[in-house]
């Protein structure tokens, strides 16, 4: 058979449902709708047990984190991250009576850097069994909530965590084992977390730049995204229009454990695998939702990565100036952005950017715009020198 | 059609005791943990001196990679771009979280050390063992609560059979609390000297042996 007609005849990933809870909603069209008005969520915190100094952070109210879940009238005690991903799963399922969460067809993927870190210094501490440390005990919480019968998954690779699940639940899909993936990515902002970038010196002083030629860091966040994926278009809802996941892949830079490849070398790997894959010409791609951390090797890297793979001329932008880096969550809050993007036809501006000041000329969009969008691909790189990439389309039937 | 697919060489480390393709190569079962991953870099005198930067995670799978693969390496003919490094663990990086912690929460002297705070992520150990050997391809950090034979073999075996990787480093890597346990094995299509088929019944019998 011809690898053409074989990937024709292979199951799609179908999008089913997402959500994101972050400090600007807790669904993804609250959070869409804010940033089409280029409504920031990130704010300076002065708060000691995050940080010694003011801090430009993007932090879940944990006020309305916790009258939002009582609505769910659980009786056991849920972490800060666990709240986070079994409201954000409750909204998917809500949006989509398709998907059966109770099905042994479904997997339940957890994408997590430090999952429930703060517990290692937190009052809460007392009210969980060490064992709650444990990522995979974690996910097995959140499983066992939702009476899902499957053990979870859980990718902890650093920032690119969001984007290899995503491109986990499509490859896994393809096996047929499984029908529907709940993808699901969170991470909570904790001292831990605060006081190891600001160790490498990498915090912006005020709310990040990407791209811009005044960036000077990162503006970390914490937050929760999930996209639940099917093989079934039956369960898809808009029966005129579906989004996909077409491809995915990941690279390693082999260079340094700490620091951006000064070549790209690593992501452009990521990129022309995912598009290989995803058949698609850099010509034909109508958006990048980059990575953005807004430092100065980080983005000049990814300027390099995106310069080579000639999608330069593709507009492009960077979310974190809105979120923050919410680590584990960056791959699916940002994606879920993208679907919206798509599904509206709109570009969201970059927030905070006005003047290009990375290595190769890239489009970076300035202002929230309509635009075709039929597809896009976003990226993402770590530490541990990890890069990747996947790439979204979408369908219409007429 | 099915493909098979083949461990061409693995390497455990845990009780005191190193073994390769099945053969015990170094023991000393009264060291504690983080000595004896130290004793044994010495022993087979690997020279990388980045080593002593590591933490006790990443010096373990670098031990275990660089033993395995000195015996065995990875087929010149595969380029760096098509080897894949998919290795799992129980307790991520606590070992080193907890170190972090202690520092953070002295109120002495509470300042992070970015040397310490980089090994906070399990996924670093793939880095070194990808700069060590210059591998470039897919990488992937999983958390189980004990290894898994099934998905990682049914995982990988996907992985290679649709032509996305040529070949992958895979396996189990874990270090915390004085215990520690390494599991790491090559998969590619083609057999080679040791030639044992990759699924999951193979990897159980070795890992359990």
């Amino acid at each position: 058979m011809e690898e053409e007609e074989f990937n024709n005849l292979k199951s799609q990933a179908y999008i089913l449902a997402d959500n994101i809870i972050s400090p600007l909603g807790f669904s993804s069209s609250e959070n869409f709708e804010q940033l089409k008005k280029m409504q920031t969520g990130v704010k300076r915190i002065i708060d000691p047990n995050l940080s010694v100094e003011p801090l430009f952070a993007g932090i879940v109210d944990t006020l309305k984190l916790d009258i939002e879940f009582q609505k769910l009238n659980t009786q056991n005690e849920f972490t800060r991250l666990e709240k986070m991903v079994i409201l954000s799963v409750t909204d998917c399922l809500n949006q989509n009576q398709h998907i059966d969460i109770q099905s042994p067809k479904t997997l339940i993927i957890l994408s997590t850097t430090k999952g429930n870190i703060d517990l290692l210094e937190s009052d809460d501490s007392s009210k969980f069994d060490k064992k709650r440390v444990y990522l995979w005990e974690t996910a097995n919480v959140i499983g066992r909530y939702f009476n899902n019968p499957n053990q979870p998954i859980v990718i902890s690779n650093a920032c690119i965590s969001g984007v290899l699940a995503i491109v986990l639940g499509k490859r896994l899909l393809e096996e047929n084992q499984y029908d529907t993936i709940i993808v699901s990515g969170a991470d909570v902002l904790s001292h831990f977390v605060v006081s190891g970038f600001q160790s490498f010196k990498a915090i912006s002083s005020e709310i990040a730049k990407p791209y811009d030629t005044k960036r000077d860091g990162i503006s970390l966040g914490e937050g929760c995204g999930t996209i639940v994926l099917s093989n079934s278009i039956q369960k898809v809802i808009n029966k005129q229009e579906q989004l996909i996941v077409k491809g995915g892949a990941s690279s390693n830079d082999a260079n340094h454990i700490s620091g951006p490849s000064r070549t790209g070398e690593g992501m452009i790997l990521a990129i022309n695998k995912t598009l290989t894959e995803s058949n698609m010409l850099p010509t034909e791609v109508d958006y990048i939702s980059g990575h953005g951390t807004a430092t100065l090797y980080n983005d000049d890297m990814e300027s390099l990565a995106i310069s080579d793979s000639k999608l330069d001329k593709v507009p492009m932008n960077s979310l974190k100036s809105y979120f923050g880096h919410t680590l584990g969550a960056a791959g699916l809050i940002e994606s879920i952005i993208g679907l919206h993007s798509m599904r509206e036809n709109t570009l969201i501006g970059t927030y905070n950017y006005s003047e290009l000041g990375v290595t190769m000329p890239i489009n970076i969009i300035k202002k929230t715009q309509p635009a075709k969008v039929n597809n896009f691909l976003k990226t993402a790189a770590g530490f541990g020198g990890c890069n990747a990439a996947v790439f979204f389309q979408k369908v219409q039937n007429n | 059609m099915e493909q098979k697919n083949h461990i061409n060489t693995f390497c455990l480390v845990k009780n005191g005791s190193i073994s390769i393709d099945g053969t015990i190569s170094y023991e000393n079962r009264s060291l504690p943990a983080a000595d004896f991953i130290k004793s044994a870099y010495k022993h087979f005198q690997i020279n990388y001196p980045k080593f002593y930067k590591m933490d006790q995670l990443s010096r373990l799978a670098f031990l275990a990679s660089e033993l395995m693969l000195k015996n065995n390496p990875i087929a010149h003919n595969n380029a760096a771009g098509d080897i894949a490094i998919i290795i799992a663990n129980s307790a991520s990086s606590l070992e080193t979280d907890e170190e972090h912690q202690r520092t953070i929460s002295d109120k002495n002297n509470n300042v992070a050390s970015p040397a310490v705070f980089v090994y906070t992520l399990p996924n670093i150990l793939i880095g070194e063992i990808a700069i060590r050997n210059s591998i470039k391809g897919e990488n992937t950090f999983f958390i189980f609560d004990k290894f898994d034979a099934d998905f990682m073999s049914g995982y990988i075996n996907s992985l290679l059979n649709s032509n996305k990787i040529k070949c992958c480093i895979a396996g189990w890597v874990d270090f915390y609390d004085k215990n520690y346990d390494a599991f790491l094995y090559t998969v590619e299509k083609d057999k080679g000297k040791l030639g044992i088929e990759h699924n999951s019944e193979q990897l159980k019998n070795i890992y359990n042996n």
